[in-house]
């Protein structure tokens, strides 16, 4: 074996992406549900270190009707689309959204949930004067999301926003508030939450039920609210949705299956209603 | 296969990042050494309480995990923000950059202080004796005896701690700095493609490394006049 051969089969091993390895398209005895158990209320972990939260149980209930046997496993986030194509792991289900850059790695089922994303910031700071206050505009709407952006750009201007690596926000903030505002990436969003309540940072940009979570604990309480207009779609994509490797078509369709029967028969909606006080069901 | 295109630009980016892991790498083995020179005095000194508190310094620092002592600095003493405010350090401790600085600063200081503490006992017991009885006072003896003969035997041990210091370094992106590993990590959540990118982070420190290699091996020669090959014989 040539070098350059080995190192193309070591290649195709890690990555599984390159011609060599296949995607086998079988469903799995049991499907292993990674989630990163860290951004409540979609997912997070109790002091006893199990897994709760809205897509916990939202993803049982899917399991169920799908008839899968499934298990969730935890997997912080920036290793969680390497880990599913490393076969660690069948399915993603940890608040990600769909978009054009994650389709080109991997495959979507239906949408689960729809959220719309907006800043949160120190009560007592500047920026907690933001306009547009919880007024929503859709990215695809290029006129209306600029007429929002400008409004908000002038306040914005040289301070420091933190975002999650690697997720719709810091893609959000790279394409539109590029040297309006620093950008500081964290791991997870609770470092984010944590720096902007000690004041490194003066806003944080993030899905809105999880902000509204953390504005709500009493160790924030004090520090952080919600402010500034809400996006959606476009480039903050379209709807959460479970990622599942490329080609594993039989999967996806047991699993649409599976959430297209949570929809119809409201357990859906009551688990939305139950983790974040409002009706999440994704429209159309 | 290889996509050269992609190598290419995770080169360029992480290229972006030797500046922060150097600066950081340099300011803590700076800050680090003055620490360690400190504590292996107050071991060495002979005076109870300060043997203690270096002591007590070099146990805490060792016995800990760098990564919880980062973390401890930055968001531990970030929710005491009106203390420090108070106190006039938040201007220091609200910077990440300055947070991982005396964070590996502290780490690598308490390692050290044991290489040069150990260095220092190293010394030949007759070499001191020869130096105090040609009448040299006790500075003049560390300077000329103990100091170079230390250096050299604390060499070889101090630049493994000077490369681990440089990996250490890749912590900081735990904190939000975008030093080598930072922006190796952003790449691959961009590009989900972790082995590319990691090889080339890898690459960098090996580079890194090598040059340190290179530097203490001068260092050595430089310390070492016996082991230079001897001058010609002049004709007589």
């Amino acid at each position: 074996m040539t070098i350059r051969s080995a190192l193309a089969l070591v290649l195709s091993l890690a990555i599984g992406t390159a011609g060599a390895a296949r995607a086998d398209d079988t469903v799995p005895e049991t499907v292993r549900i990674a989630t990163e158990g860290a951004y409540a209320p979609y997912n997070f972990t109790k002091p006893d270190g199990t897994l709760d939260g809205y897509e916990i149980e939202l993803g049982r209930e899917i399991c169920a009707r799908a008839k899968l046997k499934c298990e969730f496993v935890a997997q912080d986030w920036d290793g969680v689309v390497p880990g599913l194509n490393a076969k660690k792991f069948d399915a993603i289900m940890s608040g990600m959204t769909i978009t054009d850059a994650r389709l080109k790695v991997v495959d979507f089922t239906k949408p689960y949930s729809g959220d719309s994303s907006g800043f949160a910031v120190d009560r007592n700071g500047p920026l907690a004067k933001l306009p547009l206050g919880g007024q929503k505009f859709s990215l695809m709407d290029e006129a209306e999301a600029a007429k929002a952006l400008d409004a908000i750009k002038p306040l914005l201007k040289g301070k420091t926003v933190g975002v999650q690596v690697s997720t719709i926000h810091a893609a959000f903030m790279d394409k539109y508030l590029k040297g309006t505002v620093e950008v500081r990436e964290y791991k997870t969003t609770e470092q984010h939450d944590l720096d902007l309540a000690a004041g490194r940072i003066d806003a944080i940009f993030a899905n809105d039920a999880p902000l509204r979570a953390t504005a709500e604990k009493p160790e924030f309480a004090d520090t952080v609210m919600l402010a500034g207009p809400r996006f959606r779609g476009g480039i903050l994509g379209r709807g959460v949705a479970m990622g599942l490797r490329k080609g594993e078509a039989k999967l996806k369709a047991k699993l649409d299956e599976g959430i297209d029967a949570v929809i119809a028969d409201g357990t859906l909606k009551k688990l939305s209603l139950k983790w974040f006080k409002a009706d999440m069901t994704p429209q159309g | 296969m290889i996509d050269v295109a992609f190598l290419d630009a995770t080169v360029r980016t992480l290229l972006g990042g030797v500046p922060l892991t150097l600066s950081l790498t340099a300011g803590s083995v700076a800050l680090g050494g003055v620490l360690a020179a400190l504590a292996a005095w107050g071991r060495l000194s002979g005076i109870v309480p300060l043997d203690w508190i270096a002591r007590l310094y070099i146990f805490v620092f060792r016995g800990t995990p760098l990564l919880v002592q980062i973390f401890l600095i930055y968001y531990g003493l970030g929710q005491f923000r009106p203390v420090l405010q108070a106190w006039g350090l938040w201007t220091f401790f609200r910077e990440p950059y300055w947070c991982a600085l005396l964070a590996l600063a502290l780490n690598t200081g308490a390692y050290t202080a044991e290489i040069f503490r150990g260095a220092v006992l190293s010394v030949p017991y007759g070499a001191l004796v020869a130096g105090r009885a040609c009448g040299m006072p006790r500075l003049l003896l560390f300077r000329r005896i103990t100091l170079p003969l230390a250096t050299r035997q604390a060499l070889p041990a101090y630049g493994n701690e000077v490369i681990s210091v440089v990996k250490a370094t890749s912590l900081a992106s735990t904190i939000t700095l975008m030093e080598i590993t930072g922006l190796a990590q952003k790449l691959i959540a961009q590009s989900f493609r972790a082995l590319e990118v990691f090889v080339c982070a890898g690459a960098f420190y090996l580079a890194l490394t090598f040059v340190i290699i290179g530097l203490l091996r001068l260092a050595e020669a430089w310390l070492s006049p016996d082991l230079r090959p001897r001058p010609a014989a002049r004709p007589a």
